[in-house]
């Protein structure tokens, strides 16, 4: 009798992390020539992929080009290992590759993520995937991708500033809350995908590796180890982080660390750790498990690691 | 009557009191539409502080003129240079991209008969003139606030409604916006493409003192577009009648405006006044 099981092909079938060698092979190096130009959107040809685009077909792209037999693939969605997306995501790379899966930032070799950076510093060797659902920075004020594109050719980016103008007429502040388009290596000013705010720092002279992938608009760009990444700003007006400072964790206690504010039922909020591998950490600590915490991006006090170019 | 057809029938002579160099500087330019000579064969000079009009009926390639003026249309032949500082002697429809945009923000600004070409409607009035100061990478806030507001009141424009949408403003404000735009750069030329036309009378005369005043304290070398003689009479020092793409006469405005010349300047004098 013909069960589900049997009808499964076996993954023998499959080439060693799903996509073929020539998929693999422009993969790589359209990756190589984005490492190239550091914030530069190159075009690929983004594979059919068994999930549908939109569902971080780009990031799986780039995971499955990257890992090896030995690799540790983290997978999350809006900090968290456990959302349905970031845990298909997981299995299907862990199956297709063979190679480990791990919730903790500090272990794993590449961390794919959905709008968010992990709160523990990524390393020399590490690799940050993330998910765009559109790489096009400039589309917000120039429809025209043609045009935008010969925008970017020309650096010019004028247009940018002047929604930011706009933004500090009409609110007084920069009101955009994630994509905050930023400048890389002083060239190209790309959207560093739906991250909020809070994150956008951690792109800025980092070790790893960022990989910013969009599978529907088939364009990948990267942020190599130790390059500049600026979000826009005045000389006399600056970009700010989100404001959290009097947040605590419900779970762990903490504060100065990105919060999802969940509503009560009797209009107030709660709020918890949106980073939930090293929420689970500071638990199990806490309940004396040995687990090793990284160094954080923000201190204790709401302090950047390094100086950076956040301004108060 | 087959006179004015030839595009050599005249000279431009120069007012006789200018002894500058010209500003700009336009030989045989040219552009063809398919089967249309929009422009044929144009020759014009600009003065430093001068404002030049251009008339013609309808169609005569005054718009096509000042837009490869604008370097935003590009001509089939001729020569176009202005004696700016870095851009002496440089063939400027010879410019690549990058560059034409560069000489067009810092030195030249553009006023068009429909602010919808000329304003960015869902930015505020300020932003409108802010942006140009951007484009040519001013990134500074206080500067660019204190710039919009001094370009806006030297266009006369009500400053209690500088953060308005140009949409929510009246056709002469949205003008005098437009106008703010183009002289926040302190260009070296302006081009205005019938900047009242769409205006009613008492409007429209109340812009014209403004660019006649802005004209006299900032004296920017001026190219006016209008089929409309009154608005010349009042602005321009010199004139060029243009018909069918050619230049049939030109000269100082009052000689023009009192004797044509050409059968076709006599009517178009006659049937206006
Ligand atoms: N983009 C274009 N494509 C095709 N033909 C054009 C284009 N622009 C202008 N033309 C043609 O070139 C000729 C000159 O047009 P232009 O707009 O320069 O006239 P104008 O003197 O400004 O007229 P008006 O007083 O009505 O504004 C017209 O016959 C017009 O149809
Ligand atoms: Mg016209």
């Amino acid at each position: 009798m013909q069960t589900l099981a049997s009808l499964k092909k076996s993954s023998d079938a499959y080439s060693f992390g799903f996509l073929d060698a020539f998929a693999k092979r422009e993969l790589r190096r359209k990756i190589l020539k984005a490492v190239a130009i550091p914030g530069y959107q190159v075009p690929y040809a983004s594979r059919e992929m068994p999930i549908a685009r939109g569902w971080g077909t780009g990031g799986l792209q780039a995971t499955l080009a990257l890992a090896g037999p030995s690799s540790k693939v983290k997978v999350i969605d809006q900090g968290s290992d456990d959302s349905v997306n970031a845990a298909n995501l997981r299995r299907f790379i862990a199956r297709m590759t063979g190679c480990d899966a791990t919730r903790d930032t500090l272990e794993c070799t590449i961390l794919q993520s959905r709008h968010r950076c992990p709160e523990e510093r990524l390393k020399r060797g590490q690799v940050l995937v993330l998910q765009v659902p559109d790489p096009e920075t400039l589309r917000s004020v120039e429809p025209n991708m043609t045009r935008a594109r010969l925008m970017h050719a020309d650096q010019d980016y004028g247009l940018m500033w002047l929604k930011l103008y706009e933004q500090l007429v009409r609110f007084g502040r920069f009101v955009q809350g994630a994509s905050y388009p930023s400048l890389v290596n002083g060239r190209y000013v790309m959207s560093p995908s739906p991250i909020p705010r809070w994150d956008v720092p951690t792109l800025h002279q980092a070790q790893h590796l960022t990989i910013l992938s969009a599978g529907r608009e088939k364009r990948i760009y990267a942020v190599p180890p130790f390059t500049r990444v600026e979000p826009l700003e005045f000389t006399d007006e600056f970009f700010q982080v989100e404001e959290q400072s009097d947040w605590t964790c419900d779970r762990t206690g903490q504060r100065y660390k990105f919060m999802n504010e969940i509503p009560e039922t009797d209009g107030t909020a709660r709020h918890e750790i949106s980073d939930t591998g090293y929420a689970d950490k500071l638990i199990q600590k806490k309940e004396g498990e040995a687990v090793t915490l990284g160094e954080t991006y923000y201190d204790d006090n709401g302090t950047f690691y390094h100086d950076g170019f956040l301004k108060s | 009557m087959t006179v004015f057809l030839n595009p050599n029938a005249w000279q431009p002579a120069p007012p006789r009191l200018i002894e500058t160099a010209p500003i700009l500087e336009v030989k045989g330019i040219q552009k063809r539409y398919g089967d249309i000579q929009a422009v044929a064969n144009v020759d014009m000079s600009v003065y430093p502080g001068e404002i030049m009009g251009i008339v013609g009926e309808s169609g005569s390639g005054k718009s096509t003129l000042l837009r490869m003026l604008h370097l935003e249309e590009p001509a089939d032949a001729g020569s176009y240079k202005l004696n700016i500082d870095g851009w002496q002697d440089r063939e400027l429809l010879q410019l690549d991209r990058f560059e034409q945009r560069k000489l067009r923000v810092s030195h030249i600004g553009i006023v068009y008969q429909h602010p919808h070409l000329g304003l960015r409607m869902h930015n505020t009035s300020s932003g409108n003139v802010a942006e140009r100061l951007l484009v040519a990478g001013e990134r500074t806030y206080s500067t660019l606030r204190q710039a919009a507001v001094s370009s806006l009141a030297a266009s006369e424009f009500p400053l209690q409604r500088m953060d308005d949408l140009p949409r929510h403003l009246s056709g002469g404000m949205q003008q005098r916006v437009q106008l703010a735009k183009a002289i926040a750069m302190e260009p070296a030329l302006l081009l205005l493409d019938e900047p009242t036309s769409g205006l009613d009378v008492s409007v429209q005369a109340r812009v014209l003192d403004t660019l006649k005043s802005l004209q006299q304290q900032q004296k920017i070398s001026t190219v006016l577009v209008s089929h409309d003689l009154g608005v010349i009479r009042t602005l321009a020092d010199r004139v060029m009648v243009m018909r069918g793409g050619h230049v049939i006469e030109a000269g100082l405005t009052d000689q023009i405006l009192e004797d044509p010349q050409e059968a076709y300047t006599q009517q178009l004098v006659h049937a206006k006044l």
